[in-house]
């Protein structure tokens, strides 16, 4: 007989993690969002980073999206929970590899220097659709557009170039072509 | 122009609209309004409990007994925290209660006002769904829509909580029409593919069980009865968890009893070594399935629930059928009869060796203890409780315990919703409140609290609200001075160190039974239990009965920390030595 260590308690084979986009239509109405977000950390779930902002004001709908990781397991589990919330209109679910999927986060860059790390600093921002915010003698505002993993390589790599502030957002998704959400 | 009401009216038009009959609640200055109204309305009676919580557990046995959603009314800050246990404790347990209760005025919101909390924030995550009534016009839709949510789909408690000046304001109200399309939150889906893969897998199997819980209680009566004919048509062997109780007559022969932690020998076993497990409307709880990974490993898994999110979250099943359980059986059994007219009997055969085994099984007696003709056993007080009460229709609620679990297996229960225990959260101090519940709902019925001393302390200040309504409730309590399933664990697992686990002072519960209004009786040995319980039946008053039990008895048969669902810990007669060593031991 094989020697069982416990009946209780001890957590089950764990299953590989994936990263996954959970977007989550929900009527734009008081106290939505932390019901959402109380469903994640009551239930021990995980969010990576979220985005929420109203779409629709004639519906009063707002989209939420929400990065997160998880076994195949807990991924099912979140997106039943949700759609048991009254508020939550649909719910949709990607994995992070999808092609189908476009996903952006947004970073705001500050860069204090001489106006050669300045002018670095762009060139090395420029293939991440850079717009200059707001410039001075001494400092830029850059913004860009890409994905987590270059944004954080992006906040690393600046940091020679006179990196003094990063301000990012959660990650928005959109389906490519003509397809919408379902 | 239509007349025009105020929140407060607008309140009970709904709740005669949804045809409350009872709310139980305790006024404070943020409901002031509310109660001031009570006096216009006559179709709704109100019972004053002395503790809010006592208000929900109220609710809780009025709705677990009667089917229909229980009401209660409180105040805002401490009115609403202490329902909150309450509103938990229903969550767990899937009962649907509406929870009405008073908000400071909205100007004052946010600024730590005179008995203000975030009701809303502190009830989001025990509840279904809350609302925060800012505007009298969303009042009665609100309302409304409270109860919908409540009732429809996996039951559950709702909250609407009512600043005090929007129940002043004044608005309209037109009479309210139930619906026929739902919140697109209930889910009925299932095809009849489902259930014919069902009966592909039932017709294979040879080693089937039943294994069902609170969701057959849930879909109503008539969901008991099909039951009963669909265990009937297949010969199946049937298990149910403690929420299931009296869904399956307790003394029926194809009924293993209950399954799970303290559950039969047979019925563990069984949920072991089956090849095929149907569950219906059960949620493989930790207290059932033991450790998962080794959780009836050789079995085909059918689940049966109208909750898609109970699906696959603990144990990994087969075949998910999403939909109300009396419907799903409906169709299995319709099915049944056009494809397979003679089920059972083309199946005996395949399944008669299974029934051998169980019987061999069954024939352990794993409910069976070591009686005294000195002390009274506490399971010997649930068997003669039983034996004494079994033909009046008896309703039981139960505290938390080892009494709960002696009254889980020894006292068997043949129809629905006559069982009302804490199961989920596990809420000592839950069974005087919801019997007092359960007796508003039936008037006319013999109600019982099998309690434990220590559980029932707990709420034990609802007495004086079974007096104030002549509720003839009768608690009885199994009393051995302990919090006995502490000691339990204590002994078992903890070297018997029975710390903090004894209850000195205890108050002399024949004299407090008198300080209440009540009467009091007390049982100290096996001769004159009988007579006294049939005291206790024959006083038409509420009673205390004070059962002094062995004080050493443990509860058996026992899965314990660190063995597998299939090698349960048997009675002082079982020879075999189990002890729990390492890590086991720290864990629940």
């Amino acid at each position: 007989m094989v020697k069982a260590k416990s009946a209780y308690s001890i957590p089950g084979k764990q299953g590989k993690l994936d990263t996954h986009i959970i977007v989550v239509w929900v009527d734009n109405e008081a106290g939505v969002l932390a019901r959402v977000v109380g469903l994640f950390s009551g239930r021990g779930y995980n969010i990576e980073s979220l985005a929420v902002a109203e779409i629709d004001p004639k519906l009063n709908i707002s989209r939420i999206t929400i990065v997160t990781t998880g076994t195949p397991q807990v991924i099912e589990q979140i997106k039943l929970q949700l759609k048991k919330l009254v508020p939550v209109h649909k719910v949709a679910d990607f994995k992070r590899e999808d092609k189908k999927v476009i996903f952006k986060e947004m970073a705001l860059f500050k860069i204090v220097g001489n106006q050669s790390k300045k002018d670095k600093a762009l060139k090395a921002c420029k293939k991440y659709n850079a717009i200059i915010l707001d410039k001075s003698n001494k400092s830029y505002v850059i913004q860009i557009t890409a994905l987590r993993r270059e944004i954080d390589l992006m906040s690393k790599n600046l940091k020679k170039f006179g990196l003094v502030s990063v301000s990012r957002t959660g990650a928005v998704a959109m389906t490519r072509g003509a397809e919408i959400f379902k | 122009m239509s007349k025009l009401y105020s929140g407060a009216e607008i309140v009970f038009k709904c709740l005669e609209d949804q045809n409350v009959e009872f709310i139980f609640g305790y006024p404070g200055g943020a409901v002031l309004p509310i109660y001031d109204e009570l006096k216009n309305f006559n179709s709704v009676k109100h019972i004053l409990v002395r503790h809010e919580q006592g208000a929900g557990h109220a609710a809780e046995g009025y709705a677990r007994s009667s089917g229909k959603p229980g009401v209660l009314l409180v105040t805002s800050g401490p009115g609403a925290t202490n329902a909150v246990t309450a509103l938990t404790d229903a969550y767990m347990d899937s009962v649907p209660l509406v929870c009405i209760s008073g908000q400071v005025p909205t100007h004052l919101i946010g600024t730590d006002a005179f008995q203000e909390c975030d009701t809303t924030g502190i009830t989001r995550p025990c509840t279904k769904h809350n609302w925060l009534v800012k505007d009298v016009k969303d009042l009665e839709k609100i309302i409304h829509k409270a109860f919908e949510v409540a009732t429809t789909g996996r039951p559950g408690p709702v909250l609407v909580d009512i600043p005090k000046d929007v129940q002043f304001q004044k608005t309209s109200y037109t009479k309210f029409k139930k619906q026929k399309s739902l919140n697109g939150k209930v889910n009925n889906k299932f095809s009849q593919k489902d259930i014919d893969e069902l009966i592909k897998l039932m017709s294979k199997a040879s080693k089937p069980i039943f294994y069902t819980g609170g969701g057959v209680i849930n879909s109503g009566p008539k969901a008991s009865e099909l039951l009963r004919e669909l265990v009937n048509t297949t010969g199946f062997p049937i298990t149910s968890t403690l929420q299931g109780l009296g869904s399956y007559p307790g003394e029926d022969s194809q009924f293993l009893g209950m399954l799970g932690m303290h559950g039969s020998y047979e019925a563990n076993n069984a949920m072991h070594d089956c090849d095929l497990m149907i569950n219906i409307g059960a949620r493989f709880d930790d207290r059932i399935t033991g450790k998962i990974d080794e959780f009836s490993p050789k079995s085909k898994k059918v689940h049966i629930d109208i909750d898609p999110s109970s699906i696959n979250k603990n144990v990994k099943v087969d075949l998910p059928i999403v939909g109300d359980v009396s419907e799903v059986i409906t169709s299995t059994i319709k099915t049944i009869k056009k494809v397979k007219p003679n089920f059972a009997k083309s199946n005996k055969q395949q399944i008669s060796k299974w029934w051998q085994q169980i019987q061999k099984w069954r024939s352990i007696n794993s409910f069976d203890f070591v009686n005294s003709t000195e002390t009274i056993k506490p399971q010997y007080a649930v068997q003669r409780l039983y034996e004494l009460t079994k033909n009046k229709d008896t309703y039981i609620t139960t505290e938390v315990g080892q009494h709960q679990m002696w009254a889980a297996q020894h006292y068997k229960f043949d129809k629905p919703n006559r069982w009302m225990t804490s199961g989920g959260l596990g809420t000592m101090g839950y069974g005087l409140p919801a019997a007092v519940g359960v007796q508003v709902a039936h008037p006319n019925k013999l109600v019982i609290d099998i309690a434990g001393e220590a559980s029932v302390l707990m709420t034990m200040q609802e007495m004086s609200t079974a007096v104030q309504y002549s509720l003839p409730i009768k608690i009885f309590i199994l009393n051995n001075e302990y919090m006995g399933m502490v000691r339990q664990w204590q002994e078992l697992l903890h070297d018997k160190n029975y710390s903090e686990s004894y209850t000195a002072a205890l108050p002399d519960f024949v004299k407090l039974a008198e300080a209440y209004g009540c009467v009091g009786i007390r049982a100290e040995t096996p001769g004159e239990l009988d007579d006294k319980i049939i005291e206790m039946i024959n006083t038409d008053r509420p009673v205390i009965f004070d059962c002094r039990v062995d004080k050493q008895e443990n509860c058996f048969p026992m899965i314990p920390s660190g063995k597998p669902h299939n090698q349960m810990l048997l009675g002082p007669k079982d020879q075999k030595e189990n002890k729990i060593t390492g890590k086991g031991k720290t864990l629940v």
